[in-house]
């Protein structure tokens, strides 16, 4: 790892010059911008996808970061688990929760944007304000601890002084997946229905047992609003599409016997459409 | 460059996902942009992991990822609870607790 | 001045403690109150001889009464005045009382008076009471009177004649409002009450000021203290225990309850309102002459006092047509006899007492004559559908004649000596210099000849004259007859046996009193030696003129009432009769300068309570409400407004943050 990064010109004299190399310079000012707006995207994105790709790009680009600052065992962690798995998860419960639901303008909390947009100004200001005026900021690169390579010289620290929170952290991740069990955990609140039960409710409700004909096995017209005739020659409702009848643009098999021929005769009650002879 | 340039950087990008917080109203957004600020932290520590020469910082980074990831798991899991009964991801339907 | 003052001191300062039968004076006071407790308590099972222990308690005090006074008559004048201790009450720091009876020829009068006349009064309401269910309740009230009266007059300080004063005040306040399932006899007992109690604070006041003074209340030790006082304190303290007899004596400006207070029982108003409380005011000033005598103002003051209510007594009864009403003015206006001559210093004191045992003879038989014609006319009392009727109820007649011959100072009844010798007195004051012995003598003659005129007037409408009410005929002399049947009949015997014991004493008791001055020898202890000092005018004129003025008065009541016929319906009148019949505005005037301020003041002090006080208390909650109200507009229950305040939160410490570090 330390040779590639040798190569690439970024592991320079960091403590003696305090300043970076010229290639992180670059790659620096490359990413800077691109998390910036893609940070802006989430802010003002309409659909909540947008939004997950724009993080997931912000996640991607402080990986490289951290990569270039000495940390690739974190940079590859950020991958594999902020942007696998985290945001997999993100878009997964977006998927369940209802992709199509956007954020309308107007906010129901009165002044609430203006005065967000003028606290994150300020918070901004304020948070930079502080880091510029940092003082004792000596650099001295991680050239040593990164002897054995870094994951090695992170692992003599997980688990030499922070082993007590690494299991802690362990115990917290079986609690939280356990948790995440349980909260989404559905009590069902009626009896299963079963097929049986489910078949005895469709012959105690009436209407038909069979199936009905395929389209087209009874159609006597190409026209899609037009009904088909059933077996017994009375036209099917159903055969018709939903919307057109809610519309009201279905044609009645009598404007158009003319195309299709005699129509046996019918018992006005049932369909009530006009007799045709 | 000077590397308090990746501590601005952060600092913009916690700003943002405050920003994210206040302003959106879908549950799932606002819980995104609670994981730009943790990334923001994250960023800070590794930056500062470097300039002490100490890898503690990036310790506390690996810790703050695998919280947040615990934190993620279980926040997404109340959103879908709230989503089955409510019908609604939106935060402003969760405003029972008003006097 | 000071010669008298050192005689009266030198007097009250000879207290001897009782011995032998004197230790039995508590007696006096013990037997009624113990015989009031027991009817008060024993409830309706005592209903069938709770009247006879009513008679009983007051009866045994007229002869402990009697073997006292034999006893004192046995004793040497300078030993007369006793002091019988009965223990310590009150020891609070430097201010101690010690409960004790005073027995001294002064209140051994009174003693008599009460108890003699209360007897009789008490003998007589079995009789007229026979009718209510609560004849056993209304004796224990009289026994709790009679209790009272005597622990008043008994009193060795201040403070336990104060017990005394408030004890007739509350017996007068039950008596009064005996009936009071009717509201206007309820309201006339707390007219009295509530009149009373003015008098009440001016007593409080007096007391105050004499431990103040003094350091002492008791009587004897505050007489002897007397000339060591300021006369701007001596002053103040007399101006008080006036305002305290003029309450409980009915006297100018107080005297508005007495006419109300004669919707009690016929008994009450001559046992209490005749005979014994009214005139506790004019023992007060009495008993306190040696502060009297160190203040001369004050002493002034009481003679105006007495002479202003002397005529407004007389004037307000000449319009009156309520026979109890009448004599209720008249006894107004006698008691501003007693006053006026307690006005005038030593030379009046005596007179003034006996005036007073006069005045309870002739005014209690007047009361209890008055009664006895209620009883026989239906118990009604308006005199202008009486008249006639001396035919019908001899007894009562005759006596009735003895008392109003005694009121009106026809010699030798009693009421000539004691009346005469007040206005020779008045004519004497001061020495015979100033102003002082015209007015005050001018004035009491003028009332003279008022008093003969109405209760001359209040005798022959009643019982000469035409005959103004339906005896069964329908018809009365000179036309039909309007108004219900009477059949007016004479009283029963225990009505009339102490009538006639009280129109004895009204004829004899003053001549007898009076033989050798005798009277004025008796009370020398408390008045002191009397200069005499001759009146302005010669005494053979004052006698003549009050003659005259007596016949006059009579006379011309006679004309307008027994000769001519009198209207049934009270004729319109003249602006001063009209205004005597609404007792001289009284009432009117107290209503509007007293009775209307003294409520618009607690309206608005009600209103202020509400308003500023409970306003403020509130109108602080209110404000603590409506604070909460806007803090929690903030809780709107949407979470991004909450974050949006902990961002803003945050904003302000990363700022003072910054803000320490630059």
């Amino acid at each position: 790892m330390n040779g590639i990064l040798a190569a690439a010109g970024v592991l320079t004299d960091l403590a003696e010059t305090g300043r970076t190399s010229t290639g992180e310079e670059v790659l620096f000012w490359f990413l800077a911008p691109v998390m910036v707006l893609a940070a802006l995207g989430l802010v003002f994105a309409r659909r909540a996808v947008y939004a997950a790709m724009s993080i997931v790009v912000v996640m991607v680009s402080l990986a490289v970061l951290y990569v270039a600052q000495e940390a690739p065992f974190l940079g590859i962690v950020q991958v594999i688990v902020y942007t696998g798995a985290v945001m997999m998860l993100f878009l997964f419960v977006l998927m369940l929760v209802g992709v199509d639901s956007a954020d309308s303008f107007t906010d129901a909390l009165a002044g609430q944007r203006w005065i967000a947009a003028l606290l994150g100004i300020g918070l901004g200001a304020v948070l930079i304000a502080v880091v510029l005026t940092a003082r004792g900021m000596q650099p001295v690169g991680l050239a040593a601890d990164n002897a054995e390579t870094n994951p090695v010289g992170v692992a003599r620290i997980i688990f030499g002084d922070y082993v007590f929170t690494l299991e802690v952290v362990g115990i917290l991740l079986v609690t939280a997946a356990v948790g995440a069990i349980v909260l989404t955990h559905r009590q069902r609140l009626v009896r299963r229905v079963g097929q049986k039960e489910r078949a005895d409710a469709r012959v105690a409700g009436g209407g038909s047992l069979t199936p009905l004909p395929a389209p087209g096995v009874y159609a006597r017209s190409n026209a899609m609003n037009v009904a088909a005739l059933g077996a017994d020659g009375r036209p099917l409702e159903q055969s018709v599409s939903r919307v057109l009848r809610v519309r009201g643009q279905e044609r009645s098999v009598a404007e158009v016997h003319a195309q299709i021929g005699d129509v046996p005769a019918t018992t006005p009650a049932i369909t009530g459409e006009e007799q045709v002879q | 460059m000077n590397l308090t340039n990746y501590l601005v950087l952060a600092s913009l990008l916690f700003t943002i996902g405050a920003l994210t917080v206040l302003v959106r109203r879908n549950a799932i957004i606002v819980f995104m942009g609670v994981e730009l600020m943790l990334n923001a932290a994250n960023l800070v520590f590794v930056t500062f992991a470097r300039i002490h020469g100490d890898l503690t910082g990036q310790v506390v980074a690996f810790f703050v990822m695998v919280v947040a990831a615990a934190e993620v798991v279980v926040g997404l899991a109340i959103i879908v609870a709230i989503y089955r009964t409510r019908r609604s991801a939106s935060v402003d339907d969760v405003n029972l607790l008003r006097s | 001045m000071t010669a008298l003052a050192g005689s009266v001191a030198q007097a009250a300062a000879e207290a001897v403690p009782a011995d032998g039968v004197f230790g039995l004076a508590w007696l006096l006071v013990a037997l009624p109150l113990v015989g009031a407790a027991v009817l008060l308590l024993v409830g309706r099972r005592g209903d069938r001889w709770g009247h006879w222990l009513g008679v009983a308690a007051p009866g045994s005090s007229v002869l402990v009464a009697l073997v006292l006074w034999i006893a004192m008559l046995g004793q040497p004048a300078g030993e007369r005045v006793k002091d019988l201790g009965l223990g310590t009450w009150i020891r609070a720091g430097s201010f101690s009382v010690d409960a004790g009876l005073r027995i001294d020829p002064l209140s051994m009068t009174f003693v008599l008076l009460v108890t003699f006349v209360g007897t009789l009064i008490h003998v007589y309401s079995v009789a007229y009471m026979a009718d209510d269910a609560d004849r056993r309740r209304f004796f224990g009230y009289l026994n709790l009177f009679v209790a009272a009266m005597l622990l008043l007059v008994l009193a060795d300080s201040y403070v336990l004649l104060f017990v005394g004063w408030e004890g007739v005040g509350l017996a007068s306040y039950l008596l009064i409002g005996f009936w009071n399932h009717e509201l206007p006899n309820a309201v006339a007992a707390k007219k009295a009450f509530v009149v009373n109690r003015i008098g009440d604070i001016g007593l409080i006041v007096a007391i105050m000021a004499m431990f103040t003074v003094f350091g002492t209340t008791n009587i004897g030790l505050v007489g002897g203290l007397a000339d060591s006082a300021g006369e701007g304190w001596l002053t103040a303290i007399g101006l008080m225990l006036l305002l305290a007899a003029c309450g409980k004596s009915a006297q100018f400006p107080l005297q508005g309850w007495l006419g109300d207070a004669m919707a009690g029982p016929t008994p009450v108003s001559a046992l209490i309102h005749a005979a014994t409380m009214v005139t506790a005011g004019v023992y007060l000033v009495v008993r306190s002459s040696p502060i009297y005598v160190g203040a001369p103002t004050a002493m002034l003051v009481v003679a105006i006092v007495g002479a202003i209510t002397l005529l407004f007594g007389a004037i307000v009864g000449c319009a009156k047509d309520d026979i109890k009403k009448v004599l209720a003015a008249s006894t107004i206006s006698q008691i501003g006899y007693m006053m006026l001559a307690a006005g005038l210093g030593p030379i009046g004191y005596a007179f003034a007492i006996f005036h007073l045992i006069t005045h309870g003879f002739f005014k209690a038989g007047l009361f209890l004559g008055a009664g006895s014609v209620m009883h026989g006319m239906g118990d009604q009392a308006d005199m202008r559908r009486f008249g006639a009727l001396a035919r019908y109820m001899k007894i009562t007649w005759v006596t009735m004649a003895l008392g109003w011959l005694a009121i009106i100072g026809v010699p030798p009844f009693s009421g000539f000596w004691s009346k005469d010798r007040i206005v020779e007195s008045a004519y004497a004051v001061q020495g015979g210099q100033g102003w002082q012995p015209w007015v005050f003598g001018t004035v009491a003659l003028v009332g003279v000849g008022i008093t003969a005129f109405y209760m001359s007037r209040l005798f022959f409408m009643t019982f000469h004259g035409s005959r103004r009410w339906d005896d069964g005929s329908g018809m009365v002399p000179g036309g039909p007859a309007t108004g219900p049947v009477r059949h007016p009949h004479e009283s029963s015997a225990l009505m009339t046996w102490p009538m006639i014991v009280l129109a004895a004493g009204s004829a004899v008791l003053g001549g007898a009193l009076a033989v050798g001055g005798a009277f004025t020898t008796w009370l020398q202890p408390m008045t002191g030696a009397i200069e005499h000092h001759d009146p302005v005018l010669p005494v053979p004129v004052i006698m003549v003129t009050t003659f005259g003025l007596i016949i006059a008065g009579a006379f011309l009541a006679w004309r307008q009432y027994a000769a001519a016929p009198v209207a049934v319906v009270a004729p319109r009148g003249s602006l001063l009769t009209r205004a005597a019949r609404r007792d001289l505005y009284q009432d009117d005037v107290a209503e509007v300068a007293l009775m209307r301020p003294g409520q618009y003041l607690t309206r608005s002090l009600v209103y202020g309570d509400r308003q500023v006080v409970d306003g403020t208390v509130s109108g602080v909650a209110r404000a603590v409400a409506g604070t909460g109200e806007l803090v929690r507009r903030l809780q709107n229950g949407y979470v991004r407004s909450y974050a949006l305040t902990m961002a803003l939160g945050v904003v302000v410490l990363a700022a003072v943050v910054l803000a320490v570090r630059i």
